[in-house]
């Protein structure tokens, strides 16, 4: 079992045309993923050609989302539009009725989020990231960037900011045997769409999920606000760990969110907060698959 | 990015906001001369020499100073320039004043402190605003929060005129000035045209403190603190002549450049990571056994070999830098391509120091064979905990 995404999902690639866009649709239909169609504006009409598990795939490419989701029935979008024209990406996905769209991209202004964030308000749709990895249930459905085959499917639900220390907890509990039901990258971006909050509640009610692992940084107060969840609402073993406790402040660490503003977001402060609400925090990054493995 | 005070206010006066007369100063002539223009324009002998960095809490520290007359300003203007300017948001040895700004005096009969930030919790710009301007707004916020008046801003609706009077009337403008009715609304419109500036002009923060009331019941921002969000640089092709390259670190200048993220510190163990939070996951690590990180660096999912061996030679270069430790684990990012420009740096450079490659995930096998057969003295580890204890006991030993 999974959340979000399975076998049955249908994924449209918007920029699929462009050398990220290609690469990576490229790599999500040799998983497995069930790619339905791509979009790049000016493009529609052309065919992009990838190599599937059961053999070559031809995925018809559409000028505007619109069309491609009434011609293929796509619900699920891939992002991979660079970052001046990405929030518009995201708002035609919402607007052509897409039920999750998944941003890739990195860099988007946060002016542009801010209104994303406002349409989502009026919107049935569902936004992961921007500025992240993607999500991915081992075995069925992979959309985004991460390496498919270090992943496993299993039980264990993963959810971080960060791509490659995401990629570090699966490599960590893979080698355990602690398969993964679904790992979700929300993304580094300080204005996002699914925070810590919405997918430990997806995690919380999905029967194929056992335990949760969490990576969170400085910057914001979501972690914060998550642990605060967790002890109200949450019935299954969380583990956490929280990446920054040397971060210097007012200083931006690669992600546009990982930031200590004014002595808040530190890192102390968010692990003091997941310990109060029982979540065992990794001392280490490289003890993440074993810290959650002792929860179970 | 943050910007200069006086940069700020070049902006604000795009906007129409009433500021202080006023003109910035590079040499101490440049400042006398600039003091005289004012003193004549404004009939007045007051000045206001300020130094401009990019840090706040000048005052305390001695860089703003008030002068009587053109000489006076030349006097200050000599004490503050290239002064050690020590203030409580500098680090401890202070940064080194470059650039004045020399404006006219004001009747301040209140100060008041407004500001605009991205508020994450609510995903919209907050207005915020208080009667205790010219203080520390921290120290308000943490003991007494009821001071602060914030007002979100819909993004579809811009901030409305009502919005600036309820903080108007909140924070009792137009009380005791001889015109109440025109100090609010000049308020009111200052407010406005800050909400429009934040947001046309792609703000992270926006603080005016303090926001002054004169005697005469003008309104006029005193101050501007601007930081402007980077991700809206390609749609902002005149930040390029606002950056002060001697407020920044040349490392992390030019690392950005070339497309990495890159963060110098104070340790003395190097570090190269793909991705953000590994970056940093590994800055901890290695602090947690005992050493201290000379930098974050995240090379990023898309770098190639060149970046790869650009960002290892910034590493190398660095005097301070007794051992590196390369940690990958290679998504988009091929260990391959990590391993091609390791060595390449080092055989340009040489090596001189311990270094400790763990590599994992994409082409995992082709790049542990090019370290392996590169002749160079590379120590590898299983996993990352193995990596950070094998570099701090290399670094120390």
């Amino acid at each position: 079992m999974s959340v979000l995404v399975g076998k049955q999902t249908k994924v449209l690639f918007q920029g699929i045309t462009g050398s990220a866009g290609s690469f990576h649709a490229g790599q999500c239909i040799a998983y497995g993923t069930n790619v339905v169609a791509g979009q790049t504006p000016n493009r529609g009409g052309q065919l992009f050609d990838g190599t599937a598990p059961a053999g070559p795939v031809q995925v018809p490419v559409f000028d505007t989302v619109d069309e491609a989701v009434k011609k293929t029935g796509a619900n699920t979008s891939c992002i991979f539009v660079p970052p001046l024209g990405a929030a518009d990406a995201i708002l035609e996905a919402f607007d052509a009725g897409i039920e999750l769209v998944v941003c890739i991209t990195e860099g988007i202004p946060v002016m542009d989020m801010i209104k994303v964030r406002r349409a989502l308000e009026t919107s049935k749709s569902k936004l992961i990231g921007p500025n992240c990895p993607g999500i991915i249930t081992p075995g069925e459905c992979k959309i985004g960037i991460m390496p498919g085959h270090i992943h496993m499917a299993g039980k264990i639900g993963v959810v971080s900011k960060s791509g490659t220390l995401t990629y570090e907890a699966v490599g960590q509990l893979t080698k355990l045997g602690l398969g993964q039901s679904t790992c979700i990258g929300i993304g580094g971006d300080p204005v996002a769409g699914l925070d810590f909050i919405d997918v430990l509640e997806l995690f919380n009610n999905d029967p194929g999920t056992e335990a949760v692992i969490m990576m969170g940084e400085i910057g914001g107060n979501a972690e914060i606000l998550a642990a605060e969840w967790i002890k109200a609402n949450m019935k299954k073993p969380v583990a956490g760990f929280i990446a920054g406790v040397t971060a210097p402040p007012g200083k931006r660490m690669g992600h546009a969110g990982a930031i200590i503003s004014g002595g808040k977001g530190t890192a102390e402060e968010k692990i003091e907060a997941l310990k109060s609400a029982g979540v065992k925090v990794a001392p280490t990054p490289a003890d993440l698959g074993t810290t959650l493995q002792s929860l179970l | 990015m943050n910007i200069h005070e006086y940069q700020g206010k070049q902006i604000f006066a795009r906007y129409g906001i009433p500021i202080s007369q006023g003109i910035p100063a590079f040499t101490v002539d440049e400042a006398a001369k600039a003091a005289e223009k004012i003193i004549a324009d404004t009939k007045s002998e007051i000045v206001v020499v300020k130094a401009q960095i990019h840090a706040g809490g000048r005052g305390k520290g001695g860089g703003v100073k008030v002068a009587k007359g053109a000489a006076a300003a030349k006097e200050q203007a000599q004490n503050i320039l290239g002064m050690q300017l020590i203030t409580p948001q500098t680090r401890p040895t202070g940064q080194k004043v470059n650039r004045l700004y020399i404006e006219q005096g004001q009747d301040i009969k209140r100060e008041l402190y407004v500001a605009l930030v991205v508020d994450r919790e609510t995903r919209r710009v907050a207005l915020m605003a208080s009667t205790e301007g010219g203080m520390d707004i921290e120290e308000v916020a943490a003991h007494t929060p009821e001071k602060i008046l914030t007002q979100f801003i819909d993004p579809l609706l811009g901030l409305a005129p009502f919005q600036a009077r309820k903080v108007a009337y909140a924070l009792k403008v137009g009380e005791g000035t001889p015109d109440p009715k025109a100090t609010v609304n000049e308020f009111v419109k200052l407010v406005l045209a800050l909400g429009e500036l934040f947001i046309k002009e792609d703000c992270s923060l926006l603080e005016v403190n303090p926001l002054v009331i004169t005697g005469a019941g003008r309104v006029v921002a005193l101050d501007a603190k601007l930081n402007l969000d980077e991700n809206a640089e390609a749609r902002h092709p005149e930040w390029e002549a606002l950056r002060d390259v001697d407020e920044e670190d040349p490392v992390e200048l030019e690392a950005k450049k070339t497309g990495l993220s890159y963060v110098s510190l104070d340790g003395n163990i190097g570090c190269l990571v793909n991705g953000a939070g590994l970056a940093m996951s590994t800055m901890d690590i290695i602090k947690h056994y005992g050493g201290e990180p000379a930098n974050f660096l995240d090379v990023g999912g898309g770098a190639n070999k060149e970046q790869v061996t650009k960002a290892f030679k910034m590493i190398l270069s660095s005097p301070k830098v007794k051992g590196i430790f390369v940690n990958i684990f290679g998504g988009i990012m091929k260990c391959d391509v990590i391993a091609d420009g390791v060595v390449a740096a080092t055989k340009e450079l040489g090596l001189t120091v311990p270094l400790v490659v763990r590599l994992e995930g994409t082409n995992v096998e082709q790049g542990k064979e090019i370290l392996k057969n590169s002749g160079l003295a590379i120590q590898t580890a299983d996993d990352m905990g193995d990596g950070a204890r094998k570099i701090v006991a290399a670094v120390k030993g």
